[in-house]
């Protein structure tokens, strides 16, 4: 359900509209209005979870402001770097799990500084970044699998065990491994290089995934669709939300934790400076970060609130942590070298 | 010497105070110490920002290196081994925003391509660190190049990295803090510490003036305390000061004295040669002249008598120096002396059947001048064959003498205007008296603490009554 | 009575010296602490009239010489600076009594005997007319073996008269010396002390003659 952003903001609001300009290509993949007919004011959240994995913070801030309405709207995270920076248009507050692309836009200056201390001080300090950046949700990083896929004693713990039962069975495997696809999808981007840099079993495990024609996918949610159907035995890779939300009711999906290192996600939030009303986007995020809202995150399958995340965490989860260290990942020439190499091991012979 | 000693008595001149040496002094350390602390905490900032800056260039300078050392020139182009850690260690606090941007030739490869540039091109590896602003930032900037060879030609590549100074800045702000609180400590230490220096600088002179507050009405000897050399020559000027009012002291007395004795040994001359001639002649008219002059030296001789002791009360008053004495024998031993005179009028002196011991304190000198002056009063206002009655109680812890006669009374005068100079009663014309008797009496009993009355006696005669505090 | 006049003023000495003379007393004069030492060394005497300041000395520190000294003659001290002071100090230095100048020749008169009093008295005092016997020290008069005491006034109008026996004393001359001169008197107050007097001589051979015109005279030796 993809639809072009500018029609939808005519429909909208005339302010939405013209801050989008004629050239406004944002590309929008779903998008949902909450709150009274005639609300005081409207909240436009510009954010990469989609809507079913947002619902319970966007209820929990709508009940305790009965007078305002939030305009959500989800877009992909290259898609919002690109609203933000380049077309500029008035959101008041992004959410994103592209860990890079959030610190890249704070980095270059185009997220407002927030006295949000008050909550944002119990933050561990790789899960914020100065007064700009905040993470609000923890989301593992995890290989799901069909329960046909391996025997129940032989579930794969590591990636190693993952190498191994692909190599041992390549029959069975071929065409029907799925991961993100790191040039396609910033997400996937992101865990590759976050992979890479723990060490060489990744660029093996890719020369397997290769070597099985490994399908590519641009989003989390594709991936489990196919898991479900059938067509996919091994998703690696897929956001904990997602995978959590398709494993509830005996799908017959496995998740696994990778027992060498776990991923974990930070979702982050922040106002930028094209925002018409700072306020409201610093509201929310306090809300996001206060008690009430990491409940929220709680409730939300695949989600663990940030605030005191330090305890509860397996001892392999590995948070990616949120400094300009990111920004490395973003070079143009590190990402086309590193593609490159992706690339080179995927198509291997 | 009458008309001049009232000047002379009294509270010393009110003296003009301005300012205090120890108000002064204090705030004097104070705006040094205040000096002293904003000194130190500019000295702690600016060493402060130099040695963070430093620091913080080292590290920028090292993340230049590092980032340059990732480039590599690969047959299929260029590959940037770019690890996270370069930025990582950037933001060592986790506060500043890193750009970098990396030229090769004029051509920007990777990075921020409007990222201010060095002025002048840093010759090889060693890093050119610059100010700039960028995203409307001020920020450091550190540049190097290195020489690499590309599509096999040699070219330069220049690499930049950029960082804000919030970290920097943070760090300088933590150590302005307790560079001011240093400052601030300092001055708060300096206050007590200037306030006990104050002390410790005047103490000498509190020491000095204690020592001559201290002392006797009469101890006029020189101070021997000794002082820091500062005050040597106020002491000096002091010493000075007091040997010229010993002299004029001593000379005062002296002249009191001799200025009685040059008026009464040409007196006692003329009275004597006049006594003698009344003796000799026998011609009435002679004899009535002389009985004039004897009269006239008589009276002559008391007004000098009296003019004098009120002169030397006048001047003791100032100088009260006070002994013990029993009051009862002061009384007793005047009466004794005034017994002849009394008796050549055939007046009897009855003092009271007993005398209590009566301890008091004050100037002998003075004391005995107004008691000669009451009996010397009831005295000579006595008719002939009269009795003067003398008694000494103790009574409300004071020593009253009572001296009364039956002599003409006051005649309806009061006490108070008796008590004025040179006022006599309007009843005694014809009895020798200046009239500065009761005068000094009056101030006799105010500088003693002891009170003075005059009052007619029942049946006629008065009663003078004069006591004084017992000890 | 024998004076020993100790005093730097010539003039002041020499009237002081005729008035004691013309009562009848012996003095001499020395007019330095020096010439006081020489007349002491001489003579005795019965009373020291000492000055305080002399030329030679403080007349305090010749009297506590001559007290240490063992010289135990009478002294009365004359002064003529403050009363007060000098009194004290001369009492406490030693002296008998004191005198402020200028003085009545009455008042040191009757200081004298009073010290003399004080002191037990000279031996020739005693004096006779007649059949009775005179003490002025005592002031006593004995009249065939009776005392009879004299007051002040009587005692010094019966010295007068003594003076000179059979002389005739006015009035005004015998008012002179009984009264001060700063009393006022008037002429009967005389007659009051002279009719007193004469009770005290009855039964004497000495009596008081009124010269109706002239005044009064002692007789009856």
């Amino acid at each position: 359900m993809r639809r072009l952003f500018p029609a939808l903001a005519l429909s909208l609001g005339l302010t939405l509209a013209l801050a989008a300009g004629p050239a406004g290509a944002l590309e929008v993949e779903d998008q949902i209005r909450i709150g009274p007919d005639t609300p005081q004011a409207t909240l436009h959240i510009l954010s990469t979870t989609d809507i079913a994995a947002a619902r319970p913070m966007l209820d929990g801030w709508l009940a305790r402001n009965p007078d305002l309405a939030v305009d959500y709207v989800v877009a992909s995270a290259n898609e919002i770097h690109q609203a933000i920076t380049a077309e500029r248009l008035p959101f008041d507050l992004v959410i994103s799990s592209a860990m890079d692309l959030q610190l890249k836009l704070a980095n270059d200056g185009h997220a407002l500084p927030q006295d949000v201390d008050e909550a944002a001080g119990a933050l561990p300090h790789w899960a914020r970044w100065r007064d700009l950046v905040f993470g609000f949700a923890l989301e593992p990083v995890v290989i799901v699998a069909s329960a046909s896929a391996f025997d129940a004693e032989n579930l794969p713990r590591t990636r190693r065990d993952l190498i191994t039962a692909l190599r041992d069975d390549p029959d069975r495997f071929r065409g029907r491994i799925g991961t993100y696809d790191p040039a396609q999808s910033g997400a996937g981007y992101l865990f590759a290089t976050q992979d890479a840099s723990f060490g060489n079993t990744f660029w093996r495990l890719a020369e397997v995934m290769g070597r099985l024609d490994a399908r590519l996918y641009c989003c989390s949610g594709d991936m489990i669709d196919d898991l479900a159907s059938d067509r996919l035995l091994v998703a690696y890779n897929v956001v904990g939300s997602y995978a959590q939300v398709s494993t509830q009711a005996g799908s017959g999906l496995i998740i696994i934790a990778p027992e060498d290192f776990t991923l974990l996600l930070i979702r982050t939030a922040l106002v930028p400076t094209t925002a018409e009303r700072p306020d409201l986007g610093a509201a929310f995020l306090g809300y996001l970060l206060s008690p009430a809202g990491q409940a929220a995150m709680e409730t939300t399958p695949g989600m663990a609130p940030v605030l005191g995340a330090a305890q509860g965490l397996p001892s392999s989860a590995r948070a990616i942590r949120l400094d300009p260290g990111l920004l490395a990942n973003l070079d143009r020439v590190r990402k086309s070298a590193f593609l490159g190499e992706w690339t080179a091991a995927m198509t291997q012979p | 010497m009458t008309a001049d000693l009232p000047e002379m008595r009294g509270r010393p001149g009110r003296v003009a105070l301005t300012g205090s040496l120890r108000r002064n002094l204090v705030l004097q350390f104070l705006a040094l110490a205040a000096v002293v602390a904003v000194a130190l905490f500019f000295a702690v900032r600016v060493t402060a920002d130099r040695a963070a800056e430093a620091a913080q260039d080292a590290v920028l300078g090292a993340a230049t290196a590092a980032l340059s050392e990732g480039l590599r020139a690969e047959d299929d182009g260029l590959d940037l081994d770019l690890p996270p850690t370069i930025f990582s260690m950037l933001s060592a606090m986790g506060e500043d925003r890193v750009f970098y941007r990396v030229d090769i030739g004029s051509r920007t490869v990777t990075g921020y391509d409007d990222l201010p540039l060095p002025t002048a091109p840093p010759q090889g590896a060693l890093p050119v660190y610059y100010d700039g602003r960028y995203l409307d930032t001020p920020i450091r900037l550190a540049a190097v190049t290195r020489g690499m060879l590309v599509d096999g030609r040699q070219a330069q590549a220049l690499f930049v990295l950029g960082q804000t100074r919030f970290g920097q800045r943070a760090i300088a702000d933590s150590i302005a803090r307790r560079a001011a609180l240093l400052g601030i400590g300092f001055f708060l230490l300096a206050v007590p510490l200037s306030l006990l220096a104050a002390r410790a600088i005047l103490g000498p002179v509190g020491r000095v003036t204690e020592a001559v507050a201290r002392r006797g009405p009469l101890d006029l000897r020189p101070v021997n305390q000794s002082v820091p050399r500062e005050l040597g020559p106020l002491i000096g000027a002091l010493n000075g000061f007091i040997l010229r009012l010993r002299g004029a002291h001593a000379r005062t007395e002296t002249f009191i004295t001799e200025a009685a004795h040059h008026i009464r040994t040409p007196l006692s001359t003329v009275r004597t040669e006049a006594e003698i001639a009344l003796r000799q002649s026998q011609e009435e008219p002679t004899r009535a002249r002389l009985r004039n002059v004897i009269r006239s030296v008589e009276e002559s001789s008391r007004s000098a008598g009296q003019l004098l002791e009120h002169a030397l009360v006048l001047y003791r008053t100032d100088r009260v120096e006070r002994s013990s004495m029993d009051l009862a024998a002061v009384v007793a031993g005047l009466v004794e002396s005034f017994r002849p005179t009394a008796d050549l009028r055939e007046i009897a002196l009855r003092l009271g059947p007993d005398l209590p011991a009566a301890p008091v304190v004050g100037d002998r000198l003075m004391i005995e001048t107004a008691l000669r002056n009451i009996l010397d009063n009831a005295i000579k206002y006595s008719a002939a064959d009269g009795t003067v009655e003398i008694a000494l109680t103790l009574c409300d812890g004071r020593a009253v003498v009572a001296v009364c006669d039956r002599g003409r009374g006051l005649g309806g005068a009061k006490l108070a205007d008796l008590a004025t100079r040179f006022r006599r009663g309007g009843n005694v014309t014809d009895v020798v008296g200046s009239g500065l008797g009761l005068t000094i009496v009056t101030e006799v009993a105010e500088a003693s603490g002891g009170a003075f009355t005059l009052t007619p006696r029942e049946g006629g005669g008065t009663c003078a009554v004069f006591s004084l505090p017992l000890r | 009575m024998r004076y020993l006049l100790v005093e730097d003023t010539a003039d002041l000495a020499r009237s002081v010296q005729d008035l004691l003379r013309l009562n009848g007393h012996g003095v001499d004069w020395a007019a330095s602490l020096g010439e006081a030492r020489d007349c002491l060394g001489a003579a005795s005497y019965d009373l020291i009239l000492l000055d305080i300041s002399l030329p030679d000395g403080d007349g305090r520190r010749f009297l506590a010489d001559l007290r240490r000294q063992g010289n135990a003659t009478p002294v009365i001290m004359m002064t003529a600076r403050s009363a007060v002071a000098d009194r004290v100090d001369a009492l406490d230095g030693g002296a008998d009594d004191y005198l402020t100048k200028p003085f009545e020749l009455a008042e040191l008169e009757a200081r004298a005997r009073a010290v003399l009093r004080r002191r037990g008295g000279a031996a020739q005092t005693v004096r006779r007319y007649g059949d009775l016997i005179f003490d002025p020290l005592t002031a006593t008069v004995t009249i065939l073996g009776e005392a009879r005491e004299l007051r002040n006034r009587e005692l010094r109008l019966f010295e007068i008269l003594l003076e000179a026996p059979d002389r005739i004393f006015s009035k005004d001359q015998l008012c002179d010396r009984l009264f001060s001169f700063a009393e006022s008197v008037t002429d009967n107050a005389i007659e009051v002390y002279v009719g007193r007097l004469r009770r005290k001589l009855d039964g004497s051979t000495a009596r008081i003659e009124t010269v109706r015109g002239l005044g009064y005279r002692l007789t009856g030796a």
